[in-house]
């Protein structure tokens, strides 16, 4: 029941989830999602805000008003391409309308507020230009490049460039499921969603590095010492770090999931639901990969190195040592620090 | 083991905690002072949390133009915007130029209800032209104005509008922005001084080449500006220059106008047909520098595609503030309850870090706003927090690694110490990480983007001070307690909540 008191038994090996060996029902379970994800995009891609498609919005702050006074608005305002109204909260009504001239957003402008009875500075209108978009998918793309370049070099310096790989594996995967996410469900996606895509990036590192900064303690001296393959000790961390890792996301969601509720909530749209939004999916992926995705590709990268196959194989002549012994290891380690 | 604790306990002393936990609530002081001392008590709020109209502008090359925007021409048309934009008098109006390289926008943000206006004024295309001056006089108007303008056939409402216009007046005459190039134009100059008649234009900036500023070493004439025009300019610019250049003061002087307002009225000396000409006077070698700018972008005019304009009410604006303050609040709360259950007095340590985190993420904010102009978006406050989070996170990471050592059997005095080494290494790769993707964001980025990363990456240089020069040594500190030392029953550390009730010593027993 405690989950401190379960953070020590699998410290010390006495329980031990077998992340590692359950890999192919991980990859499996990651692969479906990919490839329903995959479905999702293809058959309808995911819904844009107005800010990639070039339109603009209009939001009324009216409690009396209806949908249909707000379609004879904009109709007699002169515009007749493709609207879509809805209700936003109790007394807002929204207009999207495609990409207009300022001279006919002003228009529209003036018409909902003589429709409504509201002056034209209360209504809050967004104009995006048809070329906008592009400006900024481009700009995300290159910052998504950049970003992975970046942290790819970075990671293979403080760490292993195989952690490196897996980390960027496990960042590829938590991308791909909150995209096929907001496809399936049919989440808009605006700039403040992209800026929480981007955030999520760091933060789904951040995870696996905490993961993989023990994996990397626990196999420094596995080929000296010989007592384990390299997945165990994998394995070994992973189980010792996990209590961390569930309590690190879950306390990085706290916050997100404030802002999602205040957002959502009180708000009803814009930058915080969309932002926090693609943040607590996200992280929810995060967590997943750093843990079921990162070490097993890890594990695998490494266990094709000769060295580490030729340990593999010394360790399995000898029958094998169990996963619960991780704590000798942990006390072997210590020892041989004393020595130094 | 007892080797190793000895060790490490001397270890713990040599870093005295309460020095250094002494020093950082002093510098936290000190940036309390200063920010109070310099007036910097309020954060900037964005157009999103208090209403107002925001453009951002993507430029262009104007077609039929070759060439590429260039860094410096951008900061020419941020230069001519600001001009258009502080005519129309309203305070805190910015006009600034984001993103990187050639690939920058223009943004300009106006507070309160000017919507209209200043979307029509600041997608202008920036147009130098050459007008001969038919008048110069004062800035005010007075009665003899009439005369000055009795033989010049001026139409009745060009009359009214020279007699009526007051140079001197805070909001500038913004028609005039959009002159006719084959209409005369009654204007001022820049700073408001000289009211100018001019002719209509004959030489428009597309006709100069080229530009610079120079310095003639051998006369005493100081600062010039040296001007090329192209083959159709030198022509029409012969022409001109011909036309006048035996006229009487003030017609043989040729003004160079931009956005309708008179930058600068050079007398014609000598007619200039070879297509170069160089303007004289007492410039200052800004000055010069400026000139040429003018003339030089003024010539290359740069088109601006609408990227996004938006204009938020007041009253959305203070709801989405509201809403911002309220998600933080229930964050903060959520996270501090969160740690009470879980780490029961090692959460001491982190309310403590969050409130200094906060005090010092405030008092940034305030400072910030007040040397750099940084204002705060919805976007930036969601950036601080979520950055929350992430500073919790090296709580976690750090009293998990306490746990860890202790589990190994270490007592707790020496485990904070043993655990902050280990700790320590993730907790700084894994801000790293957070921090590379923070400047990346920024740079790449336009708008609301940039104020989340710039919050994002402020909180993980803070979140770095805090956990190591606040949240550690208070650990340390805490860890002295006997109370934390008996593992008691709310110690966050006790047998139970380490997971070592099976290896639980005698003596915490008994104290239960």
């Amino acid at each position: 029941m405690r989950i401190s008191g379960l953070g020590g038994r699998l410290y010390r090996g006495e329980t031990s989830l077998n992340i590692i060996g359950g890999k192919r029902k991980w990859y499996s379970l990651s692969l479906a999602f990919i490839i329903l994800s995959g479905f999702a995009l293809g058959a309808k891609g995911v819904e844009l805000s107005i800010e990639f498609k070039g339109g603009s919005s209009f939001t009324v702050t009216a409690p009396s008003g209806t949908i249909p006074q707000a379609e004879s608005a904009v109709q007699s305002a002169g515009y007749s391409g493709e609207t879509r109204i809805q209700t936003i909260g109790d007394n807002k009504i929204r207009i999207q309308t495609g990409v207009i001239e300022q001279s006919q957003s002003n228009s529209i402008q003036d018409s909902l507020a003589k429709t409504f009875g509201v002056t034209v500075e209360s209504i809050d209108t967004q104009n995006v230009g048809p070329s906008w978009g592009e400006e900024i998918s481009r700009k995300a793309l290159q910052g998504l490049i950049a970003f992975l370049i970046i942290v790819m070099i970075y990671l293979a310096l403080a760490f292993e460039p195989k952690m490196a790989i897996a980390a960027i594996v496990a960042l590829i995967h938590d991308v791909f499921i909150t995209v096929g996410i907001y496809a399936l469900v049919g989440f808009e996606v605006s700039p403040s969603t992209v800026i929480g895509f981007l955030t999520i990036l760091g933060y789904s590192l951040y995870d696996t590095v905490v993961v993989f900064d023990k994996v990397r303690e626990n196999t420094r001296f596995i080929t000296a010492t010989g007592k384990y393959t390299y997945s165990q000790a994998a394995n070994l961390a992973v189980n010792q770090t996990i209590v961390r890792s569930l309590n690190t996301s879950l306390i990085a969601l706290l916050p997100v999931a404030a802002i999602l509720f205040v957002g959502a909530g009180i708000l009803g749209a814009g930058t915080l639901k969309d932002l926090s939004l693609a943040l607590f999916i996200g992280l929810i992926a995060g967590t997943y990969s750093s843990i079921f995705i990162a070490s097993p590709v890890l594990a695998q990268l490494r266990e094709r190195e000769p060295a580490i196959k030729a340990l593999n194989q010394r360790v399995m002549a000898r029958g094998g040592a169990p996963v619960a012994q991780g704590q000798r290891l942990q006390r072997k380690r210590d020892k041989r620090k004393g020595r130094k | 083991m007892s080797f190793g604790s000895s060790r490490n306990s001397g270890s713990a002393n040599r870093s005295r905690p309460g020095r250094t936990l002494f020093i950082h609530l002093f510098l936290t002081a000190a940036l309390f002072a200063t920010a109070f001392g310099i007036g910097a008590t309020s954060i900037n709020l964005g157009l999103d949390l208090r209403g107002g109209t925001s453009v951002t502008l993507q430029p262009r090359v104007q077609t039929g133009d070759s060439g590429n925007v260039s860094a410096e021409s951008i900061d020419q048309a941020v230069s001519i915007i600001r001009q258009r934009v502080d005519s129309l008098g309203v305070a805190e109006s910015e006009v600034t130029a984001e993103g990187s390289g050639t690939n920058r926008q223009i943004v300009i943000a106006v507070p309160g209800e000017t919507g209209r206006r200043i979307v029509e004024l600041v997608g202008q295309t920036a147009e130098l032209r050459f007008r001969q001056v038919l008048v110069e006089t004062g800035g005010v108007p007075t009665p003899t104005d009439n005369e000055l303008i009795a033989g010049l056939n001026l139409s009745p409402e060009e009359q009214s509008a020279f007699t009526t216009l007051d140079c001197t007046a805070a909001e500038l005459n913004i028609t005039s922005v959009t002159e006719d190039p084959n209409k005369n134009l009654i204007t001022c100059d820049r700073t408001g001084g000289v009211r100018y008649v001019l002719a209509p234009a004959q030489v428009v900036g597309r006709d100069v080449e080229s530009a610079t500023a120079a310095i003639d070493p051998a006369s005493a004439s100081g600062w010039f500006v040296s001007l090329d025009f192209s083959g159709d300019g030198s022509k029409k610019f012969g022409e001109l220059t011909q036309a006048v250049v035996n006229l009487p003061t003030p017609q043989n002087q040729v003004a160079i106008v931009l956005d309708g307002s008179v930058v600068s009225a050079p007398r014609i000396n000598e007619a200039i047909l070879g297509g170069r000409a160089q303007i004289t006077g007492s410039f200052s070698q800004l000055e010069a520098q400026d000139l040429a700018n003018v003339l030089k972008y003024g010539s290359l005019p740069l088109a601006f595609d609408r990227g996004e304009v938006q204009q938020v009410s007041p009253t959305l604006g203070s709801d989405q503030l509201r809403a911002g303050l309220l998600a933080g609040g229930l964050g903060l709360a959520l996270v501090v309850i969160y740690s009470i259950l879980y780490y029961r007095a090692l959460s001491i340590a982190v309310i403590g870090s969050l409130s200094l985190a906060a005090v010092q993420v405030i008092l940034s904010l305030f400072l910030l706003g007040k040397t750099v102009g940084f204002t705060l978006t919805l976007a930036g406050i969601a950036g601080t927090i979520v950055a929350i989070g992430i500073t919790a996170d090296s709580f976690i990471v750090y009293f998990e690694r306490i746990r860890d050592e202790m589990r190994d059997g270490k007592p707790l005095r020496v485990a904070v110490e043993t655990g902050w080494i280990r700790a320590r290494r993730t907790i700084v790769v894994a801000d790293l990480v957070s921090g590379i993707s923070a400047v990346v964001l920024y740079v790449v980025s336009v708008g609301s983007v940039r104020g989340f990363a710039f919050t994002l990456g402020l909180t993980t240089i803070i979140d770095l001070l805090i956990i190591f020069f606040f949240t550690k040594p208070l650990v340390s500190l805490m860890a002295k307690s006997k109370y934390l030392q008996n593992g008691g029953r709310f110690s966050g550390v006790s047998a139970r909540s380490v997971g070592m009730a099976n290896f639980a010593d005698s003596k915490s027993e008994e104290k239960l």
